[in-house]
């Protein structure tokens, strides 16, 4: 029986330059962003990042490791959009390919169920075909006659999701309320790679939560990598709420070049270990501490 | 009735108040349809319809469930009774379905309905990036969806949008019938007043006006020319019984005064 575990070294050693690499979760919730830190880390570059995008999306632009992005919406949920990856498209830093929501999930379920596309009628009449000029609308075959969108499956070469909790072979359990796409990501990838909070043994899943929650079944996965805090500064309830102070604090930095050096030492030119150690000091200084990256409202406006 | 909640008009109603009682009515007939309402405005009046006279609408709790009632704005979720569960994968089927009515903001509106929430500017390199074009490609060529746009002026209402994200009437006319099958661009509220496209050429009229607000006001603050019925009436007061919800029930923290003043 397969062991998948890895570390994020492995997982990372397993992408190339070039890559179109989807990342799970939604905004800025459930984010894989352990393994995204262990990439800015990487001397991977030119990536087409595929996401529901949140603050992943930004830190891979600003460490200049996008080429181009799919994506419906950058958003850091509670702030609405994401500093670097405005400045990422208002700069012409990267390519853009920008989607209905809906048509991102189909084209995800196209890749999944290895057909070339899926109809729908998102997108019909937006600019989204505008846009993207290599979208082409079908024709129902049937007496119906309509003509929808042909969303064409969005494949991947690799994908990573954040759960909660999985198993060494690489079945993983969501225990929020949302599993989001995380399970047509792995679907529409080639190389599959789940990051969790905790693995546990088979056994323990069924005492963590219902059977409902154990929706990624290994199946789906190549490699499992325990990543505890893996999603912060995201949400991942029930295990922790998103880190709205330390978010504020990215935020912050993120819109002042010589703020944005100190954050990146403090917390992104080090391994996943000093990064919470970092952020658990960060944490205990709390509010109106004079240390880098602390929360400033006035630029969160 | 209190200075803070009074308006300029004399009714004693504020201007948020008349915002909330405007979205409201867009929910008037719906049956049994999901409520989805973005802005503290459309939040409160989704509620009050639901409350009132749309009594079989579907609330969400702005996450993963459906809600029972009408929660206040910024209740704990220990306080909500969850009826169903409604994952963003699941949304998409209620979407498609047609079961939803929406409320969204605007960055920009234009004279067709087009909405743009994606981006000023050129797309391919924005003055200013937005959230993104979100769900509303799909969102307006499937269900009734309308707009609500809290800063009314010529930067928001705008002669056409920078990027079409809600398809308007025009838009929708011209890529055919699948993208009209199910098309309707209901109301546009703002904080001025309340817009809708029942005009024989499918452009923005204005509907009502916010009691304290004159026509020359929202003429002047918007980007292009306005069909104006030869009367235009004011919106609607709200009841004693809805103003008392609305005050007590479902925004005790008045957070909509912080959204319209």
């Amino acid at each position: 029986m397969a062991d998948k575990r890895m570390s994020l070294d492995d997982l990372v050693g397993e992408l190339r330059s070039g890559m179109t690499i989807g990342l799970g979760g939604w905004g800025s919730r459930r984010k894989p962003m352990a393994a995204v830190r262990a990439i800015l880390r990487s001397d991977l570059t030119d990536l087409t990042v595929v996401s529901y995008g949140g603050p992943e999306v930004g830190l891979l632009c600003a460490a200049g490791k996008v080429a181009r992005a799919v994506f419906s919406f950058v958003t850091l949920d509670s702030i609405p959009t994401d500093p670097h990856f405005r400045v990422a498209r208002q700069t012409g830093a990267i390519e853009s390919t920008e989607i209905d929501e809906g048509m991102f999930y189909l084209g995800l379920l196209a890749a999944s169920q290895r057909v070339p596309f899926l109809p729908t009628r998102a997108g019909l009449g937006s600019d989204v075909l505008r846009v993207n000029p290599s979208l082409r609308t079908v024709t129902s075959p049937y007496d119906d006659g309509e003509e929808l969108v042909a969303v064409p499956a969005l494949r991947l070469d690799a994908a990573v999701i954040h759960v909660n909790r999985a198993d060494a072979r690489g079945s993983g359990q969501i225990l929020g309320p949302d599993p989001f796409f995380d399970e047509l990501f792995l679907g529409a990838a080639e190389r599959r790679f789940v990051t969790a909070e905790r693995i546990v043994d088979t056994d323990r899943l069924t005492s963590e939560g219902p059977i409902q929650t154990m929706c990624i079944s290994r199946l789906l996965t190549d490699g499992v990598v325990e990543t505890p805090r893996g999603a912060h500064f995201t949400a991942c309830v029930p295990d922790y709420p998103r880190d709205e102070e330390f978010q504020m604090a990215y935020v912050a930095a993120a819109g002042d070049p010589d703020r944005w050096v100190a954050f990146r030492g403090r917390y992104l030119d080090v391994d996943e270990a000093g990064y919470r150690a970092a952020t658990e000091a960060f944490a205990s200084e709390g509010a109106g501490s004079a240390a880098p990256g602390t929360p400033s409202r006035e630029v969160v406006k | 009735m209190t200075a803070a909640s009074g308006g300029s008009d004399g009714s004693g109603v504020s201007r948020a108040e008349f915002c909330a009682i405007a979205c409201a009515e867009v929910f008037r007939g719906d049956g049994e349809v999901m409520a989805s309402a973005f802005g503290t405005a459309p939040a409160i009046g989704a509620r009050l319809a639901r409350l009132t006279f749309a009594p079989d609408l579907v609330l969400t709790d702005g996450d993963a469930a459906l809600v029972d009632g009408a929660p206040a704005l910024g209740a704990r979720p220990s306080e909500l009774v969850l009826e169903s569960h409604m994952p963003y994968r699941r949304v998409f089927d209620v979407v498609w379905s047609g079961r939803r009515n929406l409320i969204m903001m605007a960055s920009q509106i234009d004279r067709t309905g087009n909405q743009n929430i994606s981006a000023i500017g050129d797309w391919s390199r924005p003055k200013a990036q937005l959230i993104g074009v979100r769900g509303a490609p799909g969102n307006t060529v499937s269900h009734s969806t309308s707009y609500w746009v809290p800063n009314h002026t010529t930067r928001s209402f705008v002669e056409r949008v920078d990027v079409v994200s809600g398809v308007g009437y025009e838009r929708a006319a011209a890529a055919g019938p699948s993208a009209t099958r199910y098309h309707e661009i209901r109301r546009v509220v703002s904080n001025l007043g309340v817009f809708d496209f029942e005009t024989p050429d499918r452009v923005m009229r204005l509907r009502s006006v916010h009691p304290g607000v004159t026509v020359d006001e929202i003429v002047e603050a918007t980007g292009f020319d306005l069909v104006l019925p030869p009367d235009v009436p004011g919106t609607r007061l709200p009841a004693p019984e809805e103003l008392e919800l609305i005050r007590t029930v479902l925004d005790p923290r008045a957070l909509r005064d912080r959204e319209v003043r």
